[in-house]
């Protein structure tokens, strides 16, 4: 049997393809985007032609893989937590329509929120979609989890939804892979009452996903990924998710005295936490993201037992896990280190010296103080937010993927002038197109800035939807030609761009500028670069 | 045998290449490995930080414990005093002496260095003066993997091997440097007798 080091993105993506995965769709965003790269750069995916695509978006990776299962193969989609917010209308009204091959939805949540905005726990989106959720607790898990879902998936016709967090998502470990499977055959499904949720169908279709989910508990009851073990203390409980139950083990050297209920595998297992209930006074939840089982018990049972976690304050309300925090939830001995230095200052990540988003920030704020008045840069996400910090401080907001055109829109509507928004060519195809759309048809006073590195940065470089066809499509949704500039970000060419942005901020209908200069970091891959020391 | 490691450094400094050599030593004599690593927005010019565990008996945790680690092993001056509470009382820093001054209210160096050296175990390796001694610049990472040598609990040829195989595709000259840095490393940590006069 094989064994290879791998990140757990990347035991997920391996799991699934020696499940006979045909489809991995995808759109980038830490901490998932190695499930989908691995699959891309993997050769047994290329020798078995097994599709490794990045998609405009969220939503559009999770209807390709719908679309796969459809026609009876197996797919997943992944993405970052946030980018389930995109994908959750196919994702919850999937769940109706049911799955014909294997359907997997990977969402990699980041407690902590070490590259996100937000800290949202995706086990609360099962509950939305009525779909059952696989929380590998490591590597070797993540790498199982991928057939046990699937086949799971294809048993009761469901979706099923993995949830990796960052720290399994980035953490390597040896994985002992298993038997390679084939893939399904096309045998596109026939069930047109399924998947036409005309309001006549999707009540039955409702009603049959509402049985299904004695059964989906009947599952988690036997699965694998919950394990209940008795101890001999039993003055605490302890149900430990995910990958909580590896720091569970580490501060009680593998041994732990209480009973434990390891939680891999959602809805809640409600027999194996009643027999834990029954063996002990109190319980204590540990969980990442989230106290989704917590409060979940605390209406079931908080009444006869006393149960902490992160909503009691037995553990912070938000923020990640660690060894430290579950042993003091524990009440266990601290270990103590050395004390915390005050020598070390922040250092916030920055632009890459000489990145092509520096010049068009100066450019930007230049032109601005130009016409002066109460403008508003609306930014969007990407390596550009950085723009954010000293020196530049170009930006005024960011919210989510793709509020820039149309935060611009709004605020243009009620009277800011001028009105800016920042985005790069990738948010542009993700969520930008749209709403410059609707910028068009009302003529809005917004200026938007369109800085095409021609590659997503800030995930990594991957592939953009659009380059090589901004122009086209901008034109295509009706921005007049006089009114799409094109730039070329660079300190040399400063004082044309500020005059070009100056112009367009004074006209008062919607425009473009397109600063184009490659990504300084694709480009020294491009050119082959030796990598000395560097990575490996 | 059990060995917990926090690697601090900056981005680009190729402190993840370090990790990989260290965890293929690790595995190449049947120990057992976890390591935990940071991607994305931290890597640009900002913090990057990994923890290695590796032992004979089973890991859980992919992070070390607070005042458990037996070792940081830093690139960056500053970057080792970031991690001091994971250090256990008998704990060693390893770290370069060359700071990298990407932000404007760097300390000054004489404050940072005087800081590593009140820390009971450590030795301070000039990474710079070794790896244009090894005749690349680029590989001062490895010279700071070879002072940790003895802190590390794996023989220096399983880590020599383990860094050959890393850089396999690339061209010689930058195999021999990387090794040339390693080893001057090495023999820096065999100079001092015991790494607090580093
Ligand atoms: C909904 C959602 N999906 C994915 C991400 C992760 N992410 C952040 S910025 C970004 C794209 C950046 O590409 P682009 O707009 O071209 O800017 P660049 O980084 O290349 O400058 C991605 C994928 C996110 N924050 N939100
Ligand atoms: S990765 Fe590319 S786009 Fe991002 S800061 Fe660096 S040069 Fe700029």
């Amino acid at each position: 049997m094989e064994t290879r080091l791998l990140l757990g993105d990347e035991a997920l993506a391996q799991g699934a393809l020696d499940a006979g995965l045909s489809g991995a769709y995808a759109y980038p965003g830490t901490p998932s985007t190695e499930i989908t790269e691995y699959i891309r750069r993997s050769p047994e995916a290329r020798e078995r032609r097994v599709v490794g695509s990045w998609a405009t978006n969220e939503k559009t990776a999770l209807e390709a893989a719908l679309g796969m299962s459809y026609a009876g193969r197996r797919a997943m989609a992944s993405m970052k937590h946030v980018g389930l917010n995109v994908a959750a209308d196919p994702f919850i009204n999937a769940a109706l329509a049911g799955a014909n091959g294997g359907l997997l939805v990977n969402v990699a949540d980041d407690p902590s929120m070490h590259s996100s905005q937000n800290e949202q726990d995706s086990r609360l989106y099962t509950e939305i979609a009525l779909v059952p959720c696989v929380e590998p607790a490591n590597q070797q898990e993540a790498y199982d989890a991928a057939a046990y879902a699937l086949e799971l998936s294809e048993r009761h016709s469901i979706p099923v939804l993995v949830r990796l967090v960052t720290r399994l998502a980035h953490s390597r470990a040896p994985v002992t892979l298993g038997p390679s499977r084939g893939q399904n055959p096309l045998s596109a499904s026939t069930d047109r009452t399924r998947y036409i949720l005309l309001p006549v169908h999707a009540r039955r279709s409702y009603d049959r996903l509402l049985e299904k989910q004695e059964e989906m508990v009947r599952e988690s009851e036997t699965s694998p990924f919950n394990v209940l073990s008795l101890g001999s203390d039993r003055s605490v409980g302890v149900l430990a998710c995910g990958i909580a139950h590896n720091y569970l083990l580490e501060v009680t050297d593998g041994r732990p005295a209480m009973p434990v209920l390891k939680v891999g595998q959602y809805p809640l297992p409600i027999r194996l936490v009643k027999r834990l209930a029954g063996e002990c006074r109190s319980l204590l939840v540990l969980e990442e993201g989230y106290p989704y089982v917590e409060s979940r018990l605390a209406g079931v049972m908080g009444q006869t037992l006393p149960i902490r976690g992160r909503l009691s304050g037995a553990l912070p309300r938000a923020g990640e896990l660690s060894p430290r925090l579950v042993a003091e939830a524990l009440g266990l001995q601290a270990t103590r280190g050395l004390p915390a230095s005050p020598v070390p200052v922040p250092r916030p990540p920055a632009l890459c010296p000489g990145c092509p988003h520096g010049d068009t920030c100066r450019a930007l704020v230049d032109a601005l103080a130009l016409v002066r008045g109460t403008g508003r840069v609306f930014s969007d996400i990407g390596c550009y937010t950085l723009g954010a910090l000293p020196p530049y401080s170009a930006i005024d907001t960011c919210v989510e993927m793709g509020a820039s055109i149309t935060m611009a829109k709004g605020a243009a509507d009620a009277g800011l002038h001028p009105a800016v928004a920042l985005l790069g060519d990738s948010t542009f195809a993700h969520s930008g197109m749209t709403g410059l759309l609707d910028c068009v048809n009302e003529s809005s006073a917004v200026t938007v800035v369109l800085v095409d590195n021609a590659t997503v940065a800030m995930t990594g470089g991957q592939a953009s939807a659009a380059t090589g066809r901004i122009e086209a499509i901008c034109l295509g949704l009706g921005v007049a030609p006089e009114h799409l500039r094109v730039i070329e970000p660079l300190p040399a060419r400063h004082a044309e761009n500020v005059a070009v942005l100056a112009e367009e901020i004074a006209y008062p209908g919607p425009s473009v500028i397109i600063a184009r200069r490659e990504c300084l970091q694709t480009l020294k891959r491009r050119r082959g670069a030796s990598g000395q020391g560097g990575a490996v | 045998m059990r060995c917990d490691i926090l690697l601090a450094g900056v981005g680009g400094q190729g402190l993840l290449s370090v990790a990989a050599v260290i965890g293929h030593a690790a595995l190449s004599l049947g120990l057992h490995l976890r390591q935990c690593e940071v991607h994305g927005m931290a890597q640009r010019g900002g913090i990057v930080q990994s923890h290695i565990r590796y032992g004979d008996a089973p890991l859980y945790s992919d992070l070390v414990r607070e005042g458990t680690a037996d070792l940081i092993l830093s690139l960056e001056p500053m970057e080792c005093l970031r991690y001091l509470p994971f250090l256990r009382p008998e704990g060693v820093v390893v770290t370069s002496s060359v700071p990298v001054r990407n932000v404007p209210d760097y300390p000054d160096l004489a404050l940072v260095l005087a800081a590593v050296r009140q820390i009971p175990h450590h030795r301070i390796v000039d990474a710079a003066a070794l790896a244009s001694e090894a005749g690349s610049p680029q590989a001062a990472n490895f010279a700071v993997l070879g002072a940790a040598t003895p802190h590390l609990g794996l023989p220096v040829n399983a880590l020599a091997a383990s860094l050959d195989a890393a850089f396999a595709s690339k061209d010689t000259r930058i195999r021999e440097a990387n090794a040339r840095a390693f080893r001057l490393g090495v023999a820096a940590a065999c100079d001092a007798a015991a790494p607090s006069l580093g």
